[in-house]
């Protein structure tokens, strides 16, 4: 008998990768908007996150769970499809090849981060505004840093357009194109938070 | 690039993959053809049929390929046509870039040169069971009548032909994947909203949700780009993923099931 553990675990990804992973990253972006403000507000900001009770059980269910299962299916989810945009280049082709590629780059891009940040404090190191000023100086790393960050926009905008679809919301042509507009939107705002954090960090603005 | 052709012109050019059988290596082949109004790809080809002369004036085999309706509604004659996938039949020279390049659709196995074998589009349909069950011992009378606002988009997914060419455009239908491709998912829509069809409804949607199903669409929707029937399959593909999630709800937390598929199963 066939089984149906396919369609299971494609469902389970594609729901992790809004709720929770989605929202924690608008959660972690927004956050991360306090250095705008300046040090002292974004260091008071990452303190109440770092305050928060059973933060450990948290991180752990929210995040680092979900985190894997999304990545490890998605990995294997993304090679087991093909690019075919030389020859198809439509748009949502296109759309469909970043989600990919953005996803692959994820999983290097979030580990480093995860190591350089939440495993340094395990090592004994503060995270705080000092620490990432400290790193983006590193003009490469800043770079890093942006192309990480719009890739994770890009991907969760993209993936709540498909999202819609995987869960059979947005049926009619109308609705889907409706859907791209509001990823498009969503892709827009986030990054313009992100971008902005990011080169705050930098000293750039 | 070269310009579409000229009524004046006198010679047609072809480049042809060839393949001498299943396990065959593959060589292309050139060919012209004498230019005459009005030629589509499959009259150019029986011509080179008539005369299997290639462009060097070497004698070679007459090309293979595949073909029944000769007006789009059978979908033999699919191929790969200046790198994309349509029916040869309705593929008009004069509209065509030169060379005319034909190749086989890389989905399907080859059998010979321009023709593949399509029987895994026809498992798919069985495996969907997409058909409308009416034979019995006795007469079941008239089924229920059908609203004609649904009649009339049914319509349009029941002009499917099995082509291929939206398994073709596929970024998801490969030899790694298992995925059964977006006609047969349409074609569940269809037989679901069929009154009399929708009996079986519950066994369409555990055959889509069977590995190698509608979980391995990854929405890049290729398919309703170039689906020669304007066959909208990416809202069909939605209304699946809908369908099959309420029935997994309903199976799970509903009343309406003695057993479970499970201990049918079992
Ligand atoms: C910032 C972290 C991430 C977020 C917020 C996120 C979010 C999402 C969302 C909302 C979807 C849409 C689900 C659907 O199509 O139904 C999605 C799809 C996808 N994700 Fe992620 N994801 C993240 C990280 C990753 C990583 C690390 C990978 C690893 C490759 C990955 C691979 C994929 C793939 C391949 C899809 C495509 C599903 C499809 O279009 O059919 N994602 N993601
Ligand atoms: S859905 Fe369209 S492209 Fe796909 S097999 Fe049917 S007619 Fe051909
Ligand atoms: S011969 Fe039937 S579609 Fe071309």
């Amino acid at each position: 008998m066939a089984t149906r553990r396919d369609y299971f675990s494609r469902k389970v990804h594609s729901l992790l990768g809004v709720i929770p992973i989605g929202l924690f990253l608008i959660v972690h972006l927004s956050v991360n908007y306090y250095i705008v403000d300046g040090v002292e507000s974004f260091n008071k900001a990452a303190k109440f996150m770092g305050s928060l009770p059973y933060l450990y059980f948290l991180e752990v269910t929210v995040i680092a769970l979900p985190m894997i299962f999304h990545g490890v299916y998605g990995v294997y989810y993304a090679f087991l499809g093909s690019i075919n945009t030389n020859r198809y280049s439509y748009a949502r082709n296109w759309m469909y090849m970043l989600q990919r590629f953005t996803g692959v780059f994820l999983v290097i891009f979030i580990a480093w981060h995860v190591w350089e940040t939440r495993l340094a404090k395990l090592r004994g190191v503060e995270v705080n505004a000092e620490m990432m000023q400290n790193i983006v100086d590193n003009p490469l790393m800043l770079i890093f840093y942006i192309v990480g960050i719009l890739s994770a926009t890009f991907h969760f905008a993209n993936g709540l357009w498909s999202f819609a679809i995987t869960w059979g919301i947005t049926q009619s042509p109308r609705s889907q194109r409706f859907m791209s507009y509001v990823s498009g939107v969503v892709f827009l705002a986030l990054s313009f938070v992100g971008i902005r954090s990011i080169l705050t960090f930098a000293g750039i603005l | 690039m070269t310009t579409p052709m000229q009524a004046d012109q006198k010679d047609i050019r072809f480049i042809i993959e060839r393949q001498d059988g299943p396990d065959q290596p593959t060589y292309t082949e050139e060919f012209t053809v004498p230019y005459r109004p009005n030629m589509n790809v499959i009259s150019a080809l029986m011509e080179i049929r008539r005369n299997p002369v290639n462009a060097n004036g070497d004698k070679t085999t007459p090309i293979n390929w595949d073909m029944n309706c000769l007006e789009e509604v059978c979908g033999a004659c699919s191929m790969i046509i200046n790198g994309k996938p349509r029916q040869s039949c309705t593929a008009l020279v004069d509209k065509l870039e030169q060379p005319i390049r034909l190749a086989p659709m890389k989905t399907f196995p080859v059998i010979r040169d321009l023709q593949v074998d399509r029987q895994r589009m026809f498992d798919a349909l069985k495996k969907v069971k997409a058909w409308v069950p009416i034979d019995g011992t006795y007469d079941l009378g008239p089924g229920p009548r059908m609203p004609e606002n649904k009649r009339q988009w049914a319509y349009e997914l029941s002009k499917c032909m099995t082509c291929g060419v939206c398994l073709e455009a596929c970024p998801n239908v490969n030899d790694k994947s298992s995925f059964i491709g977006p006609a047969a998912i349409s074609q569940v829509r269809l037989f679901n909203s069929h009154p009399t069809g929708a009996f079986h409804a519950e066994d369409r949607l555990e055959a889509l949700m069977e590995d190698g199903g509608l979980a391995q669409c990854g929405n890049a929707q290729n398919c309703v780009e170039v689906c020669p029937k304007g066959i909208p399959l990416t809202t069909s593909i939605a209304a699946m993923n809908r369908q099959t999630t309420l029935h997994s709800f309903k199976s799970f937390f509903g009343s309406d099931k003695g057993r479970t598929g499970s201990a049918v199963e079992a």
